[in-house]
């Protein structure tokens, strides 16, 4: 019995997480068709601001690191785009040479700066002391994380449901000749999408920290898990995105304690077979 | 590291200069420098460790002037990336663009694995620091000596220990899925055994593990937790450990890179009491070591551990060897003998080689304790003289396959 | 003029031993495997339209199963050879089955994960594999008696089986096959309204690419004689599209020449650069800005405009 509530709690924050990590790749992808590679990056990037921030200045919390380093990521992403990726709207084998490239500086780069050590986020003080879960014992933080992805997920459905800016984002990712005859500018469309997807990774990087670490390799660790998401939950779609967190978080967890053995091919089997027999994804609108 | 960057450079150059200049011409002793080739992983996930073998062997060689037994020394130091096909080119480069008269290095036993059947064939003395128990047992090269330990070696006092000192009856070992945390795991169940423990579970976790909670949330009520964890993987273990009360609850030991010093210099107070083996410690109280973690710490701003201190021994005993042959390096069997008849006293202690390469030098229990506001690995036990076949037979211990993540079969494991 | 340059650049490869020293010489080995391997992905990517992060997969297990057959089951160097390529294009032709039933980013997906299945196996099972030790101990094999031990016999053994493969690819791509498939990439519905049927096309062309990943990987165990589960590794596969896209893909030459840079910073430049990471990516993004197809077409239209 234990066992199943602590699995199932870990599977619902592991799940969290990658919410964090893989909705801003749906939501640049969605809309740009494009794969951004270097969101691992992006991701890692805000781990090491939030990692280094904490340790320099100790009155520091999370929450406010976190949206420093969403920010930053955000203006870094946003400078990638303006400046490189708007120039190849029409080549998607140049995107992907350009954002593993990108991806490659930032990681040489943190490990130039940060070097190669594992450098730890502290959980919040006050989060420190475990929970009493149906008289098991589960790390607070942890829960904490699944209602931070909850409400990430709850903003982003308002601004996509319910803001102008949703609504032009909508239409973009529907039909983008459309959207751009009706006269909605879908070049700057872009580029907010595109810091807004980089900062939700850099800021979801500050929030895994505590549970990841930094760490050379973070970004390789987590760009497959972000793709494996977006995949099975379908592209562009923020439900997708969501349900697909959590199934996943459900597989890697149940999958690596059920079966050892299996622990390396366990996400890519399930995936397999999605791709072959539904390309779209779970909750997909088009063909990925 | 400016220094390092401009020896560095200019060791290329003068190498590059000297095999043009007279590639195959018998030096007479003291013609030319010594050509040393370092082999660390100085980007990829296992840099932290790589960088800290540069930093010291730079150190090591700066605190002589570049001067090894009278003759000048250039040290050319190549970043294998953590890649083993990296790592046979690299090699490759040293010997053959460098014409490097030995190796030191590299750290992780699949580098190793993969340049060690080249640098036999090219017959280049190489120091080694990979820990893969066969380079010293069942495959040995004439050309290899290991001035660390394998696998295994430093896990066999702590097992002893758990049992006689600590009176740990039942233990769970977690370790990297690769084959030092199998060999690792191996040998400290079979002596843990041997002395009537028993080891009660073993998880293995995939290299690439970003969220270590579902393996945490497996692991059995016992004694202690044995960490066979190398790098960042045991740091990250053991935060989320910690995160789920068990630290509470039993008692954490741990293999010679759980908790090294490039580990603590980024942990807090939850690593303190922790116990945990090596043939290293900063703390060790020798007279050469009383020099360089004060001035390693001095110019670092952090303590020596595991990946430092294996590239400073390395660099004792090839001094010890170069001394022994009038630094005629060009006779590489010359040198290679040297080196493994050599008893040195080193930063680890006074060691020796054993005939198949192997250090057999002193092992130390080590606690963590907060000294000057810093962690620190304070030296609790002292074993003489381990070797890597511990106290078994040679002969049958060579008889049994390496350790692996089945072997020895585990029969004392809770369902 | 085009031919004399072609012939000198010939004369020059063939002639490279005797005026460079082994470890140049052992790069451009490394060079020509590295050009095959990117040649063959070139045939999804380039002239398919089939972008796929998992062609190490081809090259891991051939020389895996190389390895495994010279090594542990005692067979020949000849008898192995045939073998492994036979496998491994069968596995091209089983994973093509699974893999074209989806296009674009799924079709890349799915070779990726594909690959990591066998990397993760390859990791796994160490009783088959040996794991993350790899296998070591290898030998190259000695075709008509002929030892290859040397740098310089190696090279040229690479050499000869890298002209072949080229030729073999770019006849190819030039045949009319190469043309309807190249029509299948660009207009796929009017294709199949031809008459064509695009997907036996495209998995031609996916088991066609297999073996000749198949051959390269041959030929990187024999040069290495060492095979370890990186070799299967998602970045394995990312280095050999990286290097086909920043040379130009859909070129004949292109590919090569992208594969040859990656493999010169990796390998050569790394010794005079720490960052040399970071020059890799500054490199791509330079190429992609400046020569958005490629080094390749991007040179070739320079040198076309110049003399007019």
């Amino acid at each position: 019995m234990q066992f199943w509530i602590i699995q199932g709690l870990n599977s619902l924050s592991l799940g969290g997480l990658l919410f964090l990590l893989s909705s801003g790749f749906s939501l640049i992808f969605g809309l740009m068709r494009l794969a951004n590679l270097t969101h691992g990056a992006f991701f890692m990037l805000g781990t090491y601001f939030g990692a280094i921030s904490l340790r320099n200045y100790s009155g520091l919390n999370i929450w406010v690191a976190a949206l420093g380093a969403g920010i930053a990521v955000a203006a870094i992403g946003g400078l990638f785009e303006r400046l490189i990726l708007t120039r190849l709207k029409t080549n998607p084998l140049g995107q992907v040479l350009v954002t593993l490239g990108m991806s490659f500086i930032i990681s040489d780069a943190c490990l130039m700066f940060w070097g190669g050590d594992s450098i730890p986020v502290p959980t919040p003080q006050s989060l420190q002391a475990p929970t009493r879960v149906f008289g098991f014992v589960f790390p607070t933080y942890r829960l904490v994380l699944v209602g931070c992805a909850i409400a990430a997920a709850i903003a982003l459905y308002f601004l996509l449901e319910r803001t102008r800016l949703g609504a032009m984002i909508r239409a973009g990712v529907d039909d983008r000749q459309m959207a751009r005859a009706v006269g909605i500018p879908v070049s700057r469309l872009f580029t907010i999408v595109f810091c807004l997807g980089a900062g939700i990774a850099g800021a979801g990087g500050v929030l895994g920290g505590p549970i990841l670490s930094a760490y050379p390799g973070l970004d390789g660790d987590m760009l497959p898990l972000a793709l494996i998401v977006v995949i099975l939950g379908g592209i562009g779609s923020l439900l997708g995105a969501f349900v697909g967190s959590f199934i996943i978080g459900f597989i890697y967890t149940f999958g690596s304690a059920l079966f050892p053995e299996l622990a390396y091919i366990i996400l890519f089997l399930p995936m397999i077979f999605v791709i072959a027999f539904r390309p779209q994804g779970l909750f997909g609108r088009v063909g990925a | 590291m400016t220094i390092s960057r401009r020896q560095f450079v200019s060791g290329v150059a003068g190498a590059g200069f000297a095999s043009l200049a007279a590639p195959n011409l018998a030096f007479a002793q003291g013609a030319g420098p010594i050509r040393i080739g370092l082999l660390a992983a100085k980007t990829g996930p296992l840099a932290s460790g790589g960088i800290d073998m540069e930093l010291a062997l730079t150190m090591f060689l700066k605190e002589r002037d570049s001067t090894l037994a009278g003759r000048k020394v250039e040290l050319i130091s190549a970043d294998t990336a953590g890649v083993p096909a990296t790592a046979r080119t690299k090699a490759q480069e040293l010997v053959e663009k460098n014409n490097v008269h030995c190796i030191i290095g590299p750290l992780a036993a699949f580098e190793a694995l993969a340049i060690a059947d080249y640098l036999t064939e090219k017959e280049i003395p190489t120091l080694g620091v990979a820990a893969a128990e066969d380079m010293t047992q069942r495959h040995p090269s004439p050309w290899f000596a290991r001035v660390s330990s394998t696998s295994s070696q430093c896990a066999y006092p702590l097992a002893e220990y758990s049992v006689k000192e600590l009176k740990y009856k039942k233990i769970v070992t977690i370790g990297d899925d690769f084959a030092y945390g199998h060999e690792m795991c191996g040998g400290f169940q079979r002596v843990f055994e041997d002395n009537g423990g028993k080891i009660i579970q073993k998880i293995f976790t995939p290299l690439a593990t970003p969220d270590y909670g579902s393996y945490v949330a497996q692991v059995k009520s016992a004694d202690a937790i044995f960490l066979a964890t190398a790098g960042s993987n045991g740091f990250r273990f053991l935060r989320q450990f910690i995160e789920y009360g068990l630290k509470d609850k039993m008692a954490v030991i741990g293999g010679m890179t759980a908790l090294d010093e490039s580990v603590l210099r980024n942990m807090g107070d939850e690593a303190l009491g922790i116990v945990t083996t090596s043939w290293y410690s900063a703390e060790l109280d020798n007279p050469a070591n009383k020099i360089f973690a004060p001035a390693f710490r001095k110019q670092f701003k952090y303590d020596p551990g595991y990946y430092a201190a294996s590239t400073y021994v390395s660099g004792e005993v090839l001094e010890a060897a170069l001394k022994a042959t009038k630094a005629n390096v060009e006779d590489k069997k010359g040198l290679m003998t040297a080196i493994r008849g050599s008893t040195v006293n080193t930063v680890r202690g006074t060691i020796k080689f054993d005939e198949f390469g192997d250090a057999i030098g002193d092992v130390y229990i080590r606690k963590v304790t907060r000294s000057d506001g810093r962690l620190v690995n304070s030296v609790i036990k002292d074993y003489p003289n381990v070797s890597q076949f511990w106290t078994y037979d040679k002969a049958e211990f060579l008889k049994n396959p390496v350790y692996s993540r089945d072997f020895p079969p585990a029969k004392n494991l809770e369902p | 003029m085009k031919w004399i340059a072609a012939a000198l650049l010939a004369v020059a490869l063939v002639l490279l031993p005797f005026f460079a020293g082994d470890f140049y010489v052992n790069l451009a080995s490394q060079m020509l495997i590295a050009a095959i391997f990117a040649l063959s992905l070139n045939l999804l990517v380039g002239y398919g339209g089939m972008t796929s992060l998992g062609h190490a997969s081809y090259l891991g297990v051939a020389a895996y199963m190389s390895a495994l057959l010279t090594s542990r089951y005692g067979w020949g160097h000849g008898a192995s050879a045939v073998f492994s390529i036979l496998g491994t294009t069968a596995m091209a032709g089983f994973f093509g089955v699974i893999a074209l039933r989806a296009t674009g980013l799924g079709f890349l997906m799915i070779t990726l994960a594909l690959s990591q299945v066998l990397w993760g196996l390859a990791y796994r099972m160490s009783g088959v594999t040996n794991g993350d030790n790899g296998i070591g101990g290898l030998t190259r094999p000695m075709p008509f008696g002929i030892s290859l031990d040397s740098a310089a016999a190696f090279y040229w053994f690479a050499l000869i089986v890298a002209s072949f493969s080229f030729l073999m690819m770019t006849v190819f791509a030039a045949s009319s096959f190469g043309s309807s498939l190249k029509g299948v990439r660009d207009q796929p519905r009017r294709m199949a309204a031809l008459g064509f049927n695009p997907w036996m096309i495209r998995w031609i062309t996916f088991v066609y690419a297999g073996f000749w990943g198949g051959v390269s990987g041959l030929l990187y165990v024999y040069y290495n004689k060492y095979i370890h589960p990186t070799s299967l590794s998602t970045t394995s596969s990312a280095e050999a599209l990286l290097g086909v896209i920043a040379g130009g893909s859909g070129t004949a030459a292109g590919p090569a020449v992208g594969a040859a840079l990656v493999l010169l910073l990796k390998n050569y430049v790394s010794a005079y650069l720490d960052r040399w990471n970071m020059l890799l990516g500054a490199v791509f993004v330079f190429i992609v800005l400046v020569m958005p197809t490629g080094i390749v077409p991007g040179l070739t239209k320079l040198l076309q405009r110049r003399p007019r």
